[in-house]
Order: structure tokens, then C-alpha cells, then sequence
């Protein structure tokens, strides 16, 4: 994460992102998205100043990796939280109690769908079908998926996040 | 090869992994040692074996026991009784699925009922996917070495052909005929395309296949590339699919290494590519004309058709596009004959299907079994009934674009053309199987808003007719619906099928088609009575913000 370092460090941490990314990939148009997700993975979001680079490299404006990059769930324009919860929002979950769940969720971190916490800990996201139907209703934080959850649940998964 | 005495598998699907497969595997080769017994007996991680009630899971073989859900301490008991004695622990056993606990498929060859019939997922949960050994042994890559060797691209086309195959991904469109326009089409480069983005809700089948069976996949997108001239291969995996993308990240490896993949493919002229492609979070990107769109690193919008992408597909080329699990059947489809396909399923669609079950039933998980089985059949057989023997309302098919069908359609066959009489989609094979205390403006709404979230939004049918529709139904759940609603929604509705651009936004209006259809009075309930008749919706009478 970027948050509370000095600006001279972010922009190296940006420019050090966009360089490993591009080495990976290569400068190809026809390779945009897995540069932008690897930067994404990398910073937790792309900032505008790794368009910038990006667009330069690349050879392509910036209007058409912001469209891109605004257009897939996966990639992130805005810093978010460090935990990101994606909660799945599909029929099967919803019909095995992942209404309750969600409510649930929604009281204990005192977060709305798409908002980021004050002090930086959380973004809560809803999700479309994350393939794991068998163990619903499902969520995901970070990279850990949590099946069969009950509303009681949500207190102790969430303990264990710093 | 070596032989064993037992074999171990593990399960290492998420889940699993979550709740500690790896330590199991770790406790598992300690107390192997210890035991002095290492060398008698393989262990191996295996993908998703489609039992998610017990996770993670220990089976052994040859007893075929299946411990679940294991923790990593209890791994000293079972080693001792069950590998070192040689005798099961009962009392780890996961609970009773099919008879004492054994794989449902097994038992079948046995002669046991419920059978299964496996064949894109006949190696899932029994090798190890990662390597290509395993998936030789167990009759891979025969059918591309026949296909290379013995076979004119034109009659590999001609055999799919005559199997009867048609696309697992929703549309049931004949497979070998797709072969055969691509093969057709003029162009100096053509394409293969995997269609990965399973991202259907309550789909999950293709993960399956991928996770448990990568090279089955590679085998097949070979010997397409062989029958229509293609010199290249795109897999087009879901940017969430971690696991399955690094077991065909390391298949395609293995693949080249060996000699399948690559230049001049079991020594012959031919030679095939293949590249891998995550997707970074779009159902959209389901339709193929929106992931070649995004395979060319675009926004993932859905292009004009016709022209279609046998003659103009990935970078103008023509390109032959299947789903998964269609592909997984090629192999088994060339190695065994299109007169044995045909044999299975019923005549208008041959060959099995990979189901998902879901809901309120007692077992959920996947079966694949021959079409033209019954939804009835699914329920009570594999799913064990309805949970709390409440009685079973409605079942919605095919992920949120597929169909919402009432109890009294429970015993139409599931194959592509007794659903089509029914005007009911049979899709992604999803069975989202739903009790009586689900409410249907809920469960409409709760779809909706799924469509309202994934519209790309270059039409505009789909991008403001969600929108609108999803508006209607929450202000119906909260008691303020009115005598026009049913009206506009229907409105809406046909507008959806009619003038949408692409497959997504032309199934969007089916669950509110569906819920007019056969669920008519329960709208009718909330809009003039203000009553939920299932207790759900809030009808607090008040706007509320979605």
C-alpha cells in the first residue's frame, strides 16, 4: 500500500510497479489488462501517474487505459482499504440466508457497499458469483474465501484481519 | 511405473486449502515416515471432487473411504488405523452421501444406484492435475496422437459431427458445424478460444474440469487446432480463478516439455500454440464476442453480429470459440467413437451434462450425469430432498440468465430440446433449487440487480431496462407497487428480448418473463394487497435506496 508515505517514495513505489509490470508483459497494446492487474496487485489500485507511465510505454492514450481500467471489477482507480471484503451477491447465496449475512456485514463494519472505512482498514464490495455455490452464502476478504457463514460468524472472521 | 499400495488424495480445491490442506498434506508425509510406510503408499492433491459439505477431504484408495471434513491433528488416527492397520475409521467418515460414504461415481461402477456417467470429469478427483504423467497413463493425449497421425482434419470435423455434440456453454449450438464454418472460413491465421469466464452464478463446473483436468483441455484446443487449421490458442480463464490458472499455467509446461504443444507435434508437420488470458473481473466477458474484445485488452463490449467470429474473430481472424466443458468431451468423443457418444444422453442432445446444484436441498455439489434426466430425479436422488422436508416451490436454471420453472415442470427431461419446447433455457446446467418460503419478487429482484451490475452498458435496452426493472421490483418489495408495474415490467421485458445487442441483455427480461408466467398472483399479492405471501420482502411502505 501507498497510504502515508511521502510523496517522493510514492512515486517511486508507482514507477518501480509499472516497470516490473511492463518487463513481465511487455510493452504491447494487446497487453494491457494483465499490465494493469499486475500493477493493481501490486499497489492495491492503479493511480493516475501509473496511467501516465503506462500510456507513455505503451504507446496508447491515457482515455483508453482509463476506459479499461474503469470497465473490470478486478482493477481498482481508487486507493481502497486495506482488507477488501467482496461479498457475494448472487441468487444462490441469497436464497441460503446470505440476505442476513449481508445485513450483518454491513452493521459490524458500519460500511455501505463501495465505501472505504475512515481509518483505512476496510472497503466493503459486493461480488457476482465467485464459483464456490456448493459452501453459500460465501465471502472474501482479501484473498481468503469463507464459506457456509452465518451472521454470528462475521465478528470472529473479521478478528482476524489487523 | 510404481506401484502402491494405497493411494491418498487430498483435496486442495479453496476451500480446502483454507481450512489447512496444506498441513494435512505435511502431517500426512510425517506420519507416513514414521510409520515406515512412505513407500507403499501415494500421496497426491487432487482438484474439486464435488463434495463441498465435508471439506477438506482424505480419501483412500483402493477402499474408496472418503474422511471429511479432516483437521490436520486427526491425520495420526487415520495414518495408524486405516494405512497401517487396515482399518477404516469409521467414525471420520464424511457423512452418508451415497452408500457408507464412497464416491458416488464408484459405486456406480460397482452397479450401485445413484450413478453418475463421467466423462469430461472421469480423471477429476482421481489424478493428480499437475502432472502429465498421471493424465497419460489414464488414456491422455490418445486422441490427439490418433487424431495427428491416422486422421485428415476433415474427418476429425465429420466425427463431431456425427456425435451430436452441441456447446455446453448456454446455446447448445452443434459443435462439429462451428468446427466446420471456421475450417470453412478464409484467412491467413485462425484461432482457438477456451471460453474460461465461467461467471455464470451458481455455475462452477468449468473450475472443476480445470482444476481436476487441465490437460484434458489442452488436449482438446489441440486437436480443434489441428480440424480447423489453426496455428494458435487463446484460454480465456476468469480473472478469480486463481487455482485452475495455475494448474494450466503449469499443464502447458509440461505439455510443450513433452512434446504435445509446441512445434511439430508428435513429430508431425503440425505445431500449436498456446497462451493463457485472465480475465479481470466482467460477466460481460462470457459472451464471446466481449472476451475477444478483451483478449485484444479492451473494455469488454460485446461487437455487432454478424459478421461472426468463425470468419471475423480474434484480430479479424477467424476463430473457433467453445466453452469448457464442450471441449472436455473431444477427447473422449475421438477415442471411443461418435456411435458410443450417441449412446448416451438422448438423441436430440447426446452425451452427459455437468449439473450444480444449489439451494435448499440437503447435498449440493456437482453431478454429471446423461441428459435428458429429470429435475424431479435430481432432487430426490442426488440432492437427498429438500432441507427440512419443506416442500420445493421453484427452480431457477442455467445461472440468472437461464430459467425460472414451478414445481409442476419438474418432470420435463433436461436436454436442449425438450427445454426449448418448454421455452425454458437449460444454460450453464446451474440448479438453483429453491423452497417455499422463497418469495419470487425476492428472488426476481435479487437477479436483477445482477443484470442492473454487469450490463456493460454500449446498449441501451439492457443498460436502462435493468436499471428500470430492478427500480419496479424493490418498490414492489417494499409495498409500494402499483397497477402499472406488471405492465411496464412486462414492457420492459420484451424490450430486453427484442432490441438488446447481445446474449446478455437478450436473457436479461427472462426472470421477470418467468415470474409473470407462473407467479403471477404472488406479484399481484404485493402490489394490491401489500402482503409478501412468503414473509420476506420488508413491504415497509416506505422509498428505501437501494
Amino acid at each position: 500500500m501507498v497510504l502515508n508515505t511521502k510523496q517522493k517514495d510514492v512515486s517511486e513505489t508507482i514507477k518501480a510497479a509499472v516497470n516490473a509490470a511492463i518487463d513481465t508483459f511487455g510493452a504491447n497494446r494487446d497487453e494491457i489488462i494483465p499490465i494493469l492487474n499486475d500493477i493493481n496487485t501490486r499497489l492495491g489500485y492503479i493511480p493516475h501517474e501509473a496511467l501516465d507511465q503506462v500510456s507513455e510505454m505503451v504507446k496508447t492514450p491515457k482515455s483508453q487505459l482509463y476506459s479499461v481500467a474503469s470497465f473490470y471489477r478486478m482493477l481498482a482507480t481508487k486507493p481502497r482499504g486495506r482488507h477488501v471484503i467482496q461479498f457475494c451477491e448472487n441468487a444462490p447465496c441469497h436464497v441460503v440466508g446470505g440476505r442476513e449475512v449481508w445485513h450483518a456485514l454491513q452493521e459490524h463494519v458500519q460500511l455501505k457497499s463501495g465505501e472505504t472505512s475512515k481509518d483505512g482498514k476496510w472497503t466493503l464490495l459486493t461480488t457476482s458469483c465467485l464459483g464456490v455455490c456448493g459452501v453459500a452464502p460465501v465471502m472474501l476478504v482479501d484473498e481468503d474465501i469463507y464459506g457456509n457463514i452465518t451472521p454470528s460468524e462475521i465478528p470472529t472472521i473479521l478478528s482476524r484481519y489487523e | 511405473m510404481k506401484t502402491y499400495r494405497s493411494m491418498v488424495l487430498v483435496s486442495s480445491d479453496p476451500i480446502s486449502m483454507e481450512r489447512g490442506a496444506q498441513q494435512i498434506v505435511e502431517n500426512l508425509q510425517k506420519e507416513l515416515e514414521q510409520f515406515g510406510i512412505s513407500e507403499e503408499v501415494s500421496l497426491t492433491m487432487v482438484g474439486d471432487v464435488g463434495r463441498h459439505d465435508a471439506l477438506p477431504l482424505v480419501i483412500v484408495y483402493p477402499e474408496a473411504a472418503i474422511y471429511g471434513p479432516v483437521k490436520p491433528e486427526d491425520i495420526h488416527h487415520i495414518v495408524e488405523e486405516h494405512l497401517y492397520k487396515g482399518r477404516i475409521v469409521n467414525e471420520m467418515l464424511a457423512a452418508s452421501r451415497e452408500l457408507s460414504g464412497k464416491i458416488a461415481w464408484l459405486s456406480a461402477r460397482k452397479g450401485t444406484l445413484p450413478a453418475e456417467k463421467r466423462i469430461v470429469l472421469q480423471r477429476a478427483g482421481l489424478i493428480d492435475p499437475g502432472n502429465i504423467e498421471d493424465y497419460i497413463i489414464n488414456e491422455g493425449y490418445e486422441a490427439l496422437g490418433k487424431v495427428v497421425s491416422n486422421m485428415k482434419p476433415a474427418e476429425v470435423i465429420e466425427e463431431i459431427i456425427k456425435s451430436g455434440l452441441r456447446g455446453r456453454g448456454g446455446a447448445g449450438f452443434p459443435t462439429g458445424l462451428k468446427w466446420k464454418f471456421v475450417s470453412q472460413a478464409k484467412g491467413d491465421r485462425k484461432y482457438v478460444v477456451c471460453n474460461a469466464d465461467e461467471s455464470e452464478p451458481g455455475t462452477f463446473k468449468d473450475r472443476l474440469i480445470l482444476e481436476g483436468d487441465p490437460f484434458s483441455i489442452l488436449e482438446a484446443m489441440t486437436i480443434a487446432g489441428f480440424a480447423v487449421g489453426a496455428t494458435d490458442g487463446y484460454i480465456y480463464i476468469r480473472g478469480e480463478y486463481n487455482l485452475a490458472r495455475k494448474r494450466l499455467e503449469a499443464a502447458i509446461v509440461q505439455a510443450k516439455e513433452m512434446g504435445f504443444l509446441g512445434k511439430n507435434i508428435f513429430g508431425t508437420d503440425f505445431s500449436f500454440e498456446l497462451h493463457l488470458h485472465s480475465g479481470a473481473g466482467a460477466y460481460i466477458c462470457g459472451e464471446e464476442t466481449a472476451l475477444l474484445e478483451s483478449i485484444e485488452g479492451n473494455r469488454g463490449e460485446p461487437r455487432a453480429r454478424p459478421p461472426y467470429p468463425t470468419t471475423h474473430g480474434l484480430w479479424g481472424k477467424p476463430t473457433l470459440i467453445n466453452n469448457v466443458e464442450t471441449l472436455a468431451n473431444i477427447p473422449a468423443i475421438i477415442r471411443e467413437g461418435a456411435a458410443w457418444f450417441k449412446s448416451i444422453g438422448t438423441p436430440s442432445s447426446p452425451g452427459t451434462k455437468v449439473y450444480t446444484i444449489l439451494g435448499n436441498v440437503n447435498v449440493t455439489g456437482l453431478i454429471e450425469v446423461p441428459m435428458g434426466i429429470t429435475l424431479r430425479e435430481v432432487i430426490t436422488i442426488y440432492a437427498k430432498g429438500m432441507k427440512n422436508n419443506a416442500a420445493f416451490k421453484l427452480a431457477q436454471t442455467g445461472g440468472s440468465s437461464g430459467s425460472i420453472i414451478p414445481s409442476t415442470m419438474q418432470d420435463t427431461p433436461m436436454d436442449f430440446d425438450s427445454f426449448n419446447k418448454a421455452g425454458v433455457a437449460l444454460g450453464s446446467g446451474a440448479l438453483l433449487i429453491c423452497e417455499e418460503d422463497t418469495c419470487i419478487v425476492d428472488l426476481t429482484k435479487v437477479l436483477m440487480n445482477f443484470f442492473r451490475v454487469e450490463s456493460c452498458g454500449k446498449c441501451t435496452p439492457c443498460r436502462i431496462g435493468n436499471e428500470r426493472s430492478f427500480d419496479i421490483l424493490h418498490r414492489i418489495s417494499e409495498g409500494l407497487g402499483t397497477a402499472n408495474d406488471l405492465k411496464d415490467l412486462e414492457e420492459i421485458s420484451d424490450n430486453l428480448f427484442q432490441l438488446s445487442n447481445c446474449g446478455l441483455g437478450q436473457t436479461s427480461g427472462t426472470p421477470i418473463r418467468d415470474m409473470l408466467k407462473y407467479f403471477k398472483a404472488e406479484v399481484e399479492a404485493h402490489i394490491r394487497l401489500k402482503v409478501c405471501p412468503a414473509g420476506v420482502c420488508a413491504m415497509s411502505g416506505q422509498k428505501v435506496h437501494a
